[in-house]
C-alpha cells in the first residue's frame, strides 16, 4: 500500500515537472510574440530608413542613427501634440476618477428614489457603441460651436457609465458598518466618501485611472473628428498624419511611435500592481 | 425608557424631512456625472434615432423621409459588404480572442516564475498606442521587404501572402492583429474569473482521479461562466464597432475587402458631402446587431442556469 502510494506521487511529480516545463515553454513563446513589435520598434527607431528591412534583422544597428529622435521635434509639431494630449488626458482622467467615485457612492451605500431604475439607464447606454450615436454628437456638439476646442474631446470622455458601474461594484465590497459608525462619528456624507471610501478603493481607482487614461491618450476617432487644426490636434492623430505624409520615413515613424508609447508605458507600470486585484474586486468577471 | 421614546419619536417626526435630505444628498453625488452623461450621451442617442428617419448636410434643413434611409441601404453595396465583413471580422475575432485570453489566464493562474512580468507583457499591446503599433505591424508584415516574408521566403515558401495588400489575406491579417492586441485585456478578466474559483472542488476531484482535462472541462469551465458570459458579450460589441484597425492597416481595402459598418458611417458622415441622416440610419442597424447578439446571448445564458 506504502510502496503503490510512493509510486504513485513519483509519478505524479514527474507528470508535474513535464507540465511545468511545457507550460514554461509556452509562456516565453507568448511573450515572444507580445514584445517582439516593440523591439522591432524600438530597433528600428534608431536605423537609418536604408536599415529598417535589412535581413537578417539587425537587433543592434551597427550604424546607429539617434538624430531620429531629434528629428521628429521638427519634422512635426511633436511637442505641441504631447502637451495637447497631455493636457486632455489628465483633466478627462480625472473628472472621471471624481465624477465616478462620486455617483457611485450614492449607488452603492445611499437610498434614494429612482435608484434602480437610475443605473438600469446606465448600464443599458453601456452596451450602446459610441460609433452608433457619433455622428449626432458631433451635430451637437458643432451646434454649440465645440468643434475644434478640447473642451469638446473633455465632454466626450469624461462622464462615463462604465466608470459609475466599475466604482460601485467596488464600493459595495466595502462594509456598509464603515460607514455607519463614521456616520455616528458625525462625518457627512461626503466626508464618509472622502475620508473612507476614497482611501480604501484604491485598486479600483487604479484600475478606472489605466482605462481611462489609456483611452484617452490613445483615442483616435474622436479626436479625428473634432480636431482638424494641427495645433489642437492630439499625439495620435499627429503620428498619424505623419505615416500618411512620409510613408517611407521608417526611423522617423518608429522613433516617434515610441514617444507615443512611453507616457502609458510609464502609467501602466506605476499603477499595474493595482490592476488585477482591481479588476478581480471591481467584479467585472460578471 | 422614555428616553429611547423620546428620540423615536424625534426621529419620526424629523422622518419626512430626513428622508428628503438624504435623497438630495444621493442626487448631490449622482449628478456631475449624471447630467454630463445626459447631455453628451443619452441626447444624441436619442437624437440618432430621430436623425436616422431624416436627411441632413448640416446646411440645408432637416428633411424627415421616413423610411428612406433603409430602403436606400437595401440596394447599397458598400453597405452590404461592410455588413457582411463586420460579421466576418467577428465571427473570426471574438473565438480566437477568447481561446487565447482563456488560455493565457489558466497558465498565468498557476504559481509561475516571473509570473507579473509575463502578465504585464501580455497586457501591453492592450496599452500600447494603436496608431504605434499597426505601423510596426504594418512594417513587419510588408509583402516585399517585411521580416515575416522575408522567414517565409528563407524556409522557402514560394508564393509569399501579401497580407494587407491582398484581398483574401487583408481581414486575417487583420484579425490577428486584433487578437495580438487585445488578448491581453481578455486575460485580465479571465484571471479576476479565476480569483473567484474553488480550489478546493480542483483538489477534491483530483483525489477522485480526475485529469487535468476532465479538471478543466467539468470544474473550471462551469465555474468561469459568468466570466466567458461577459467576455463574450464585451468582446462581440467590440468587434461589430471596429473602425481603427482598419483605417490604420488597410484603410478598408483592397477594394472594399476589409470595410465594415463603423468605417461605412464615417466615410458616409465625414468625407464628401455629409449625409449624417443615412450615417445615422447606418448606426441604427450597428446598435440593432449589438442588441440582437446581447439579447441571443443574455437568453442563451439564463437557459444554461
Amino acid at each position: 500500500m506504502a510502496q503503490t502510494l510512493a509510486v504513485k506521487t513519483k509519478s505524479a511529480k514527474r507528470q508535474h515537472q513535464i507540465a511545468m516545463v511545457a507550460i514554461y515553454v509556452i509562456l516565453i513563446v507568448v511573450a515572444f510574440l507580445m514584445l517582439i513589435p516593440f523591439v522591432w520598434m524600438l530597433s528600428a527607431s534608431f536605423k537609418m530608413n536604408k536599415d529598417v528591412f535589412s535581413f537578417p534583422i539587425e537587433w543592434v544597428p551597427s550604424n546607429p542613427r539617434p538624430e531620429n529622435y531629434v528629428d521628429i521635434w521638427t519634422k512635426i509639431p511633436l511637442a505641441t501634440f504631447i502637451l495637447n494630449t497631455t493636457k486632455l488626458t489628465i483633466i478627462v482622467t480625472l473628472l472621471q476618477l471624481f465624477t465616478s467615485s462620486f455617483a457611485a457612492y450614492a449607488f452603492a451605500k445611499l437610498n434614494f428614489k429612482g435608484k434602480k431604475l437610475l443605473f438600469l439607464g446606465y448600464i443599458a447606454t453601456i452596451a450602446v457603441p459610441w460609433q452608433a450615436y457619433m455622428v449626432p454628437q458631433f451635430m451637437m456638439m458643432r451646434s454649440w460651436g465645440l468643434n475644434n476646442t478640447h473642451l469638446a474631446i473633455i465632454c466626450l470622455q469624461a462622464f462615463s457609465a462604465f466608470g459609475v458601474f466599475l466604482m460601485k461594484q467596488f464600493y459595495e465590497g466595502v462594509p456598509t458598518e464603515l460607514c455607519e459608525a463614521a456616520r455616528i462619528d458625525g462625518l457627512s456624507e461626503y466626508g464618509i466618501w472622502w475620508r473612507i471610501m476614497l482611501p480604501l478603493s484604491k485598486p479600483a481607482l487604479s484600475t478606472l485611472t489605466i482605462f481611462t487614461f489609456v483611452s484617452t491618450w490613445n483615442d483616435f476617432l474622436g479626436p479625428m473628428i473634432y480636431l482638424t487644426k494641427t495645433e489642437l490636434k492630439t499625439i495620435q492623430i499627429g503620428l498619424r498624419m505623419f505615416i500618411s505624409q512620409y510613408s517611407a520615413e521608417y526611423g522617423l515613424i518608429m522613433a516617434a511611435s515610441v514617444i507615443a508609447l512611453i507616457p502609458v508605458l510609464i502609467v501602466f507600470l506605476a499603477l499595474q500592481k493595482y490592476f488585477v486585484q482591481g479588476v478581480a474586486s471591481a467584479g467585472l468577471k460578471g | 425608557m422614555p428616553r429611547t421614546t423620546k428620540t423615536a419619536s424625534a426621529v419620526r417626526g424629523k422622518g419626512m424631512n430626513k428622508n428628503l435630505r438624504d435623497s438630495l444628498v444621493a442626487y448631490s453625488f449622482i449628478a456631475p456625472n449624471f447630467i454630463g452623461f445626459c447631455v453628451f450621451t443619452l441626447v444624441p442617442m436619442i437624437f440618432a434615432i430621430c436623425l436616422a428617419f431624416c436627411n441632413w448636410d448640416g446646411v440645408h434643413a432637416i428633411q424627415f423621409v421616413g423610411l428612406q434611409n433603409f430602403a436606400d441601404l437595401l440596394s447599397d453595396n458598400t453597405f452590404k459588404v461592410s455588413f457582411v465583413n463586420t460579421i466576418i471580422y467577428a465571427v473570426g475575432t471574438v473565438p480566437l480572442t477568447l481561446v487565447c485570453s482563456l488560455g493565457l489566464a489558466l497558465l498565468l493562474n498557476q504559481k509561475v516564475f516571473a509570473r507579473n512580468f509575463f502578465r504585464t507583457v501580455a497586457f501591453f499591446p492592450y496599452v500600447a498606442s494603436l496608431v504605434a503599433v499597426a505601423a510596426v505591424w504594418n512594417m513587419i508584415f510588408n509583402p516585399s521587404m517585411g521580416p515575416i516574408n522575408m522567414v517565409l521566403s528563407a524556409f522557402g515558401v514560394e508564393e509569399l501572402p501579401r497580407w494587407a495588400a491582398g484581398k483574401e489575406t487583408a481581414m486575417i491579417t487583420v484579425i490577428l492583429f486584433s487578437v495580438w492586441k487585445n488578448m491581453g485585456y481578455y486575460m485580465v478578466i479571465y484571471l479576476a474569473g479565476l480569483q473567484g474559483t474553488n480550489p478546493e472542488l480542483n483538489e477534491a476531484a483530483e483525489l477522485d482521479g480526475a485529469n487535468r482535462r476532465q479538471i478543466f472541462w467539468h470544474i473550471i469551465l462551469p465555474q468561469l461562466r459568468p466570466t466567458t458570459f461577459f467576455v463574450v458579450i464585451m468582446l462581440t460589441i467590440t468587434s461589430f464597432k471596429v473602425y481603427d484597425q482598419m483605417y490604420m492597416i488597410t484603410q478598408g481595402g483592397p477594394g472594399n475587402a476589409t470595410m465594415t459598418l463603423v468605417y461605412d458611417i464615417y466615410n458616409v458622415a465625414f468625407v464628401g458631402t455629409p449625409r449624417y441622416g443615412y450615417a445615422s440610419a447606418i448606426s441604427m442597424v450597428l446598435f440593432a446587431l449589438v442588441l440582437i447578439v446581447t439579447l441571443v446571448q443574455f437568453r442563451g445564458s439564463s437557459a444554461d442556469n
